[in-house]
């Protein structure tokens, strides 16, 4: 089973699949019986962000905390003052979503000395080498290398999100395996789990897969 | 690994554009288009194109002017307010009569409008945009699939008939991310002698220009144009039909209303209406000819759009106004939900009984 840090942060190439695990992992930590809270601090993203899945977060008890303009028809990329709060009142788990790239982690350096000062997170880095720029171990580290830089917290552990969407297969998955340690090893940090869609997940021949569930679309 | 990679819509038409030889682009930064040019600023140093960040989508679109005059393969791409900005130099393009490819990922307008999903620009896409009498090819994907597959063909018809083409999508498709199989085939360059690329003291210069002294030759010239129009339209149609042959209502739909749309035909079938979708995968030239053919089957068309009704008057046109033909939209930055479009289509099929 996983063991939670207080704080959880996820970063990754855009297009990784941070949101999506960010909010499943939300729920992982609410099912395991502490509070939890998610913040969205994607300051990159237009469209498809973790406001997609208030209702579902709300439906669990789960606290979302995301810039005021979320999902609205303009484009400012400032982050909420409740943001501060997490990093306050110690007694709630906190997942933070950060935006893609080195540019969406730009957004955590201002929280970058609290998290470090506690001491007590996990920095996950989503590989999906299913996306054109991290095909390769070798691409995702410098992709990594870039966002550890720009944020100012190190990464801890990776996560192996290789997916094609929908169309995803076992198979599919299986095949990033080699990647995933390779970036493992040139990382010297653990691949702590392979996440797939859930109804793929028991079919996927990995150690420690977690099944998410997907954000509903109905185009 | 396998062949097929996960991206998004704006990403596919950047990587396509790339293996489709496009090795200068042109752009200013505008959400939900952003990630085109943040792709092409990552790529093209490492291959030896040319990416540039020009001070104004004015000063972008005349960059691509001088490209194109060159006879390179050369795009530029922005969002609704700024392809407006470019409308004057798209003319001159035009009017030029160059190849060059203009990406439109749409938002809601009119102004500022919002950063959510439009295709309120299809008059300003089909009917010139910009001044004087001209025409894109307008192509308009509907899957992150098809965003890769008409790049490649955009820059072809581009090419081939010497004219501006332009793809025309909206925010969901340049945001959404799908699988994609990019193409691996080289691509095909026809010759250019009325390219700008130096004498070399052998041939005649040759001249790239809009402006024309004497009127009778600007007539004649616009002249010579439109007959290469009126094969265009005869010859470079594109459209997709799904459950059309026995269809009571036609619905009419391009890009995310298209996806929307066929998920209502399907659950109207259900219900026991004979419903049907035409999708345009061109606007300009517009699938004129099935439209027209399935007016003489069907009783009502429905026009879906995420705009105020544009489309519409095409589908009016092309039938001779001989069916009723009823709008389903949203505007602003929605999209039409599949029960909306259903709601139509019962309307449509109860309305004429």
């Amino acid at each position: 089973m996983l063991k939670f840090k207080r704080v959880t942060l996820f970063c990754g190439h855009y297009g990784s699949g941070k949101t999506n695990i960010a909010v499943n992992y939300a729920f992982w930590i609410k099912e395991a019986g502490f509070d939890v809270r998610v913040a969205d601090m994607d300051i990159v993203n237009p469209y498809f962000r973790t406001k997609d899945s208030e209702k579902e977060l709300s439906e669990k008890g789960i606290d979302l905390i995301s810039p005021k303009y979320a999902n609205s028809n303009v484009d400012l990329p400032a982050l909420p003052q409740e943001l501060y709060g997490l990093f306050q009142q110690k007694d709630k788990y906190a997942v933070l979503d950060i935006g893609g790239d080195d540019r969406g982690a730009y957004a955590l350096g201002r929280f970058a000395p609290l998290i470090l000062e506690e001491n007590n997170f996990d920095c996950l880095f989503v590989a999906n080498f299913f996306r054109p720029l991290t095909r390769t171990a070798q691409e995702a580290y410098e992709v990594m290398k870039e966002i550890e830089a720009a944020g100012g917290v190190p990464f801890t552990s990776i996560v192996n999100n290789s997916n094609l969407g929908e169309d995803t297969l076992p198979e599919n998955v299986e095949s990033t395996q080699g990647e995933a340690l390779r970036l493992a090893e040139l990382s010297a940090l653990p691949l702590v789990m392979t996440t797939a869609k859930g109804s793929i997940a028991a079919q996927v021949n990995c150690d420690n897969v977690m099944p998410l569930t997907l954000q509903k679309k109905y185009y | 690994m396998s062949e097929k990679v996960l991206m998004k819509g704006n990403e596919a038409i950047a990587e396509a554009a790339i293996r489709a030889g496009c090795r200068h682009y042109f752009g200013y930064p505008i959400t939900p288009q952003t990630e085109l040019a943040a792709y092409m600023a990552k790529r093209m140093p490492k291959i030896g194109g040319c990416f540039l960040q020009a001070e104004s989508e004015i000063a972008a679109i005349n960059m691509v002017y001088g490209v194109a005059a060159t006879g390179k393969r050369v795009m530029t791409s922005s969002s609704s307010p700024g392809v407006s900005l470019k409308q004057e130099g798209i003319s001159y393009i035009a009017g030029s009569d160059l190849p060059a490819l203009i990406v439109n990922v749409q938002r809601g307008g009119p102004g500022l409008g919002g950063i959510q999903p439009s295709q309120s620009d299809y008059f300003q896409a089909t009917k010139g945009g910009g001044h004087g009498d001209y025409h894109l090819i307008v192509l308009t994907p509907a899957s992150v699939q098809e965003m890769a597959d008409l790049t490649g063909l955009a820059f072809e018809l581009a090419d081939k008939y010497r004219m501006p083409a332009m793809l025309l999508a909206d925010g969901t498709m340049g945001q959404m991310m799908e699988p994609v199989e990019l193409p691996e085939t080289e691509p095909e360059f026809v010759d250019k002698p009325w390219a700008l690329t130096g004498t070399g003291m052998k041939r005649e210069h040759n001249i790239v220009n809009s402006l024309y002294l004497v009127p009778e030759e600007l007539e004649r010239t616009n002249l010579e144009r439109f007959e290469r129009y009126k094969l265009i339209e005869e010859k470079e149609a594109r459209w997709e039909s799904f459950m059309t042959e026995d269809a009571d209502v036609c619905v009419v739909a391009f890009g995310i209303a298209a996806r929307v749309s066929k998920n209502a035909v399907v659950e109207a079938r259900k219900l026991g209406i004979k419903a049907g979708l035409i999708r345009p995968i061109t606007v300009w030239p517009f699938p004129k000819k099935p439209i027209a053919e399935a007016a003489k089957t069907c009783k009502a068309f429905v026009s879906v759009e995420l705009s105020m009704g544009q489309m519409i008057d095409d589908i009016n046109l092309a039938i001779g106004c001989s069916r009723p033909v009823s709008l389903c939209s949203r505007v602003g930055g929605m999209i039409p939900s599949p029960e909306e479009v259903l709601e139509s289509i019962k309307k449509a099929a109860g309305g004429n009984e």
